[in-house]
């Protein structure tokens, strides 16, 4: 009998034990399960083909899709595979990228003769000559950059070469390219485009309606910016690309005091009612390429959002905006920011607000402003300039630039750093080759002091092999 | 049992001694290092004493097992043999032969003459050490540096920071093709005849070889006991068992052990020595090895092969081709801090190439000159003697490089930059650079204007010789190229600046 009971309490206590662990699981089991995360997008969701968001060109009433195209960075292949005629561009990728981007509604494609060594016009005049030409628009360029292009012939002859390369007989938007670089940006304004009589000869081209729109992207002096605003009656710009984002709306001139703060840009062309063309929306991924406990700010807003949909959303959200310029070099990228746009949702105030104490967060991380433009290449003593800031720029935010030897985590931190160091950059090619000649400082955009960096940059590798931070 | 001992012991000081050829992070430095120290030539030329008399009197003791276990060309002998052996099915394909007494005490003449003279090239060609050192680092070490290599690639893809690429290079075509040489000769005189370089070639298993005659552990047969069936004559990989006569040559003995293993009878012990046993003369020398003296000979062509140094091609897209930086023409090589001189180079360095393999600034090669063959000699284009660097004097096990600091590393003279005019590129590119002086770890370099009553007129470099300690920063990061503006000339004797 006694014995009989014992067994029964272990029975009964085997079976509540059993019981309790069922009722644990089937409380797991209660939330319904998705698929995909809920939230902003889904990102294994289709994208919808018909939600674009479009701005309406006040000129010509023309819908033109708030996200662009920007051809600065098209794929390439493998040095192996790569063909000198085609730059290395991967030709099959770019078609691919082409046709899934107007698919989805974009119609705006922005390329320059200078841009992938030379060969971008033609890498995206061949994937767009695959589609009716009444379904994109092209922008490009009357480039800068060497002096020997400034003659009125060069001149002439790189606007008629546009035409052969985008296999075009005419451009929708032209502009002067990066108006107020150099030294002295007023000077290089008047030899490239004033004296010898370049701008007056694109203002007639837009009057036979070869140029459908006409207008200039800017970088660095102010002086040009203003003097050319100024002269809006004149030239009637029809739209001006300017740099904007949220670190620049206020700090771009605390990042260099070269530079202004694109809140003043964006305002003096919304007062002129002047559309405006939006670059570096993302500062070459250095808004998506950022510090950690960045990162989780962002995430933690928005789980199901991109870090670098914030960017493109608050470039949008400005409602002078013509198109937001991304240039997308992968197919994850493009579908990333076609969700961000199809449809745009805007940013609310606060929205905005809490971007704008993000960059106030990121102001205190020692980042170089490279966009990875690679304007200043090729360095003519082999250097590879923005591998070596862009690796700098990933060891800041990935907490790898340690202070000194006492710091938390210095042996990892100084593993990473050079070991990531020869990866990203082959020896040959690192900071301590930097002469200084300062042959790439008038090419930045952003103004960046490059042999400086490349200095500074070498000593902190320096103390690093040395072991003497 | 006691074979086995061998063998274990043996391979373990086969890995661990091919390990530190191979392992360029240095962890392996830290702990087996020693062993690198207690080969018995460098030990002598490092003046280790202790070393010295502790071998001494191991084999005194135990026989040349020193041969079968520390010397790591012996147990890599032994392995081909051992596999040759396995593949043709007969372990016991060996049998007695007498010793070939004028070549091993010729062999050795010349080697100490080399020694005494100075002639580094000749002491590398025979020394067993040395000869094993040069072909795992110009043979085994590229493989394991591809190896390598790869896991760095997926290491990288998985963001792993655990592997790092290093670099493979041709470091010296002379060496590399004896390095092929000698393997192909000691491949096939092992597979042959098991330790034939062993007991004709190798001047330390000459002079152990003297001193294990008078051993007082050593293999003996006991008559009572034997039928003579010979079997551990054909298992003698050292060919030294007359089984007929039931005569064991003890200085050609390794103490491998094989011969007490393989009785069937248990005729053979390895047991103190009885007063009754005299060791056995050596016999009637026959003539000069055909093999030895094609390896000789071979080398002896290939010293006169112009060194030709790998170009390696890397282009890349939108970047600046580079082309390869070459060799300067130095009147007097450069050896690194720590080898005091060039004459104490000379006479104490074996040619291991150990140093060669840990260089990880790729400073360090094998010299092509005829005197000083496969010694190392430090050049810039592919790196410079860094400052917190002093690998190659950690590892060096004969004094060729002493050990030294790194305060004094970087205070010790190994010669001077020159200037070259016509290559500087602020007068031929008219730009501003000043990268020499930027990097010179000692301040040697300032840079001033070219014309001296015009300061605006190009910045050029000028050195203090007395303050220049040769690193080569500014030679291997000069921007002309391929020849830098500014290289460095070795000095023959070391100081202190």
């Amino acid at each position: 009998m006694e014995n009989k009971q014992d067994m029964n309490r272990r029975t009964f206590l085997k079976r509540l034990g059993a019981g309790v662990a069922w009722a644990v699981a089937l409380e797991g089991c209660t939330p319904k399960r998705t698929a995909t995360p809920a939230g902003g997008t889904l990102p294994q969701g289709e994208i919808p083909t018909d939600r674009m968001t479009y701005r309406v060109n006040p000129k010509t009433g023309e819908k033109v899709s708030l996200l662009g195209y920007g051809c600065m960075r098209w794929p390439t292949l493998e040095d192996g595979n790569a063909k000198e005629e085609t730059g290395g561009i991967d030709q099959e990728m770019v078609n691919r990228l082409v046709d899934k981007a107007i698919a989805h509604g974009v119609n705006y494609f922005d390329t320059s003769p200078a841009y992938c060594k030379g060969f971008s016009e033609r890498a995206t005049g061949i994937a767009l000559k695959r589609h009716p030409r009444d379904r994109y628009f092209i922008a490009t360029k009357l480039s800068n950059f060497a002096p020997s292009t400034w003659s009125r012939e060069a001149s002439l002859a790189m606007y008629h070469n546009s035409f052969k390369e985008l296999q075009v007989d005419y451009i929708d938007y032209l502009l002067l390219h990066a108006v107020g670089m150099g030294n002295d940006g007023m000077e290089a304004l008047h030899a490239r485009y004033l004296d010898n009589g370049m701008l007056d000869f694109l203002l007639k081209e837009r009057e036979a309606g070869r140029i459908r729109n006409l207008g200039f992207s800017y970088h660095g002096d102010i002086k040009v910016f203003d003097y050319l605003l100024s002269q809006h009656d004149r030239y009637r710009w029809d739209f001006v690309q300017i740099q904007l984002n949220y670190l620049d709306w206020r700090h771009a001139k605390e990042i260099n005091p070269r530079n202004t703060n694109a809140e003043y840009l964006y305002g003096e062309l919304a007062k002129r009612g002047i559309p405006a063309v939006i670059m570096e929306p993302l500062l070459g991924g250095r808004l998506s390429k950022v510090h950690d406990h960045i990162v989780a700010r962002l995430k933690q807003r928005e789980p199901g959002r991109s870090v670098a949909s914030w960017a493109f959303r608050y470039a949008g959200t400005h409602p002078d905006v013509l198109t937001v310029l991304s240039g997308m070099t992968y197919m994850e990228h493009l579908e990333d920011n076609l969700r961000s746009f199809c449809p745009l949702q805007p940013l609310t105030e606060e929205e905005v607000r809490f971007l704008y104490d993000t960059a106030d967060l990121m102001m205190q991380y020692p980042t170089i402003p490279c966009n990875d433009c690679k304007y200043c290449m090729p360095c003519p003593y082999g250097l590879d300039i923005p591998g070596v800031l862009l690796h700098y720029n990933k060891c800041v935010n990935e907490g790898n630039v340690p202070e000194d030897r006492q710091a938390e985590n210095y042996r990892e931190a100084r593993r990473a750093f050079l070991v990531g160091y020869d990866r990203s950059v082959p020896r040959l090619r690192q900071a301590d080759h930097c002469i200084g000649c300062n042959q790439c400082v008038s090419h930045c955009p952003q103004g960046i002091d490059i042999p400086k960096e490349m200095q500074r940059i070498d000593r902190f590798v320096e103390h690093l092999k040395q072991g003497t931070l | 049992m006691l074979r086995r001992i061998r063998i274990v012991l043996g391979s373990l000081c086969l890995l661990l001694l091919t390990g530190l050829f191979l392992d360029f992070t240095g962890t392996l430095h830290v702990w087996f290092g020693w062993l690198a120290k207690i080969q018995l030539l460098p030990a002598l030329l490092a003046l280790q004493v202790g070393v010295v008399l502790t071998l001494v009197a191991l084999t005194l003791l135990c026989g040349r097992v020193y041969c079968s276990v520390i010397c790591p060309l012996g147990v890599f002998q032994d392995v081909v043999s051992w596999l040759i052996g396995r593949r043709k099915r007969a372990a016991a394909r060996f049998s007695w032969s007498p010793a070939k007494s004028w070549i091993r005490y010729g062999v050795l003449a010349v080697f100490v003459l080399a020694l005494l003279a100075g002639v580094g090239s000749v002491v590398a060609l025979l020394a067993p050490y040395s000869a094993f050192g040069r072909m795992v680092s110009h043979l085994l070490a590229p493989i394991y540096g591809w190896g390598n290599n790869l896991l760095a690639v997926s290491a990288e893809r998985a963001g792993s920071y655990a592997f790092y690429e290093q670099e493979v290079w041709l470091k010296s075509l002379p060496t590399f093709l004896i390095a092929v040489v000698t393997l192909v000769a000691l491949v096939v005189l092992a597979g042959r005849n098991g330790r034939t370089y062993c007991n004709t070639v190798c001047p330390v298993g000459t002079v152990l070889g003297v001193l294990s005659r008078f051993s007082l552990l050593r293999p003996v047969i006991d008559t009572a006991k034997c039928n003579s069936c010979t079997l551990c004559s054909r298992r003698c990989k050292a060919s030294c068992i007359d089984a007929r006569n039931h005569r064991i040559d003890y200085s050609r003995c390794v103490a491998c052990m094989d011969c007490v293993a393989a009785c069937k009878h248990g005729a053979i012990t390895y047991t103190w020595r009885r007063p009754s046993v005299k060791a056995v003369a050596a016999e009637k020398a026959a003539p000069a090895d055909a093999a030895r003296r094609n390896f000789l000979v071979g080398a002896g062509v290939l010293l006169g092969t112009a060194a030709v140094r790998a170009q390696e091609k890397k282009v890349d897209g939108g970047l600046a081709v580079l082309l390869d930086k070459q060799v300067p023409h130095r009147h007097t090589p450069i050896v690194p801090p720590g080898a005091q001189s060039l004459r104490n180079m000379a006479a104490h360095c074996t040619g291991c190439q150990l140093c060669v393999s840990v260089c990880p600034n790729q400073v360090l090669r094998p010299s092509g000159g005829l005197a000083t063959l496969m010694q190392p000699e430090s050049s810039y284009e592919r790196g410079y003697c860094r400052p917190e660097c002093t690998k190659c004097s950690e590892v060096c096990p004969t004094g060729a490089i002493r050990p030294l600091s790194k305060a004094d590393k970087s205070s010790v003279q190994i010669g001077h930059a020159v200037w070259l005019k016509e290559n500087c590129v602020p007068l031929t590119d008219g730009v501003e650079c000043g990268n020499c002086a930027r990097h010179c770890p000692t301040g040697a370099i300032t840079m001033v204007p070219s014309k001296a009553a015009d300061d605006g007129s190009p910045r050029i470099p000028v050195v203090n010789t007395e303050r220049c300690i040769g690193c080569g920063a500014c030679e291997h990061l000069c921007p002309a190229r391929p020849f830098s503006a500014i290289y460095v000339e070795g000095h023959e004797n070391h100081r202190m600046v």
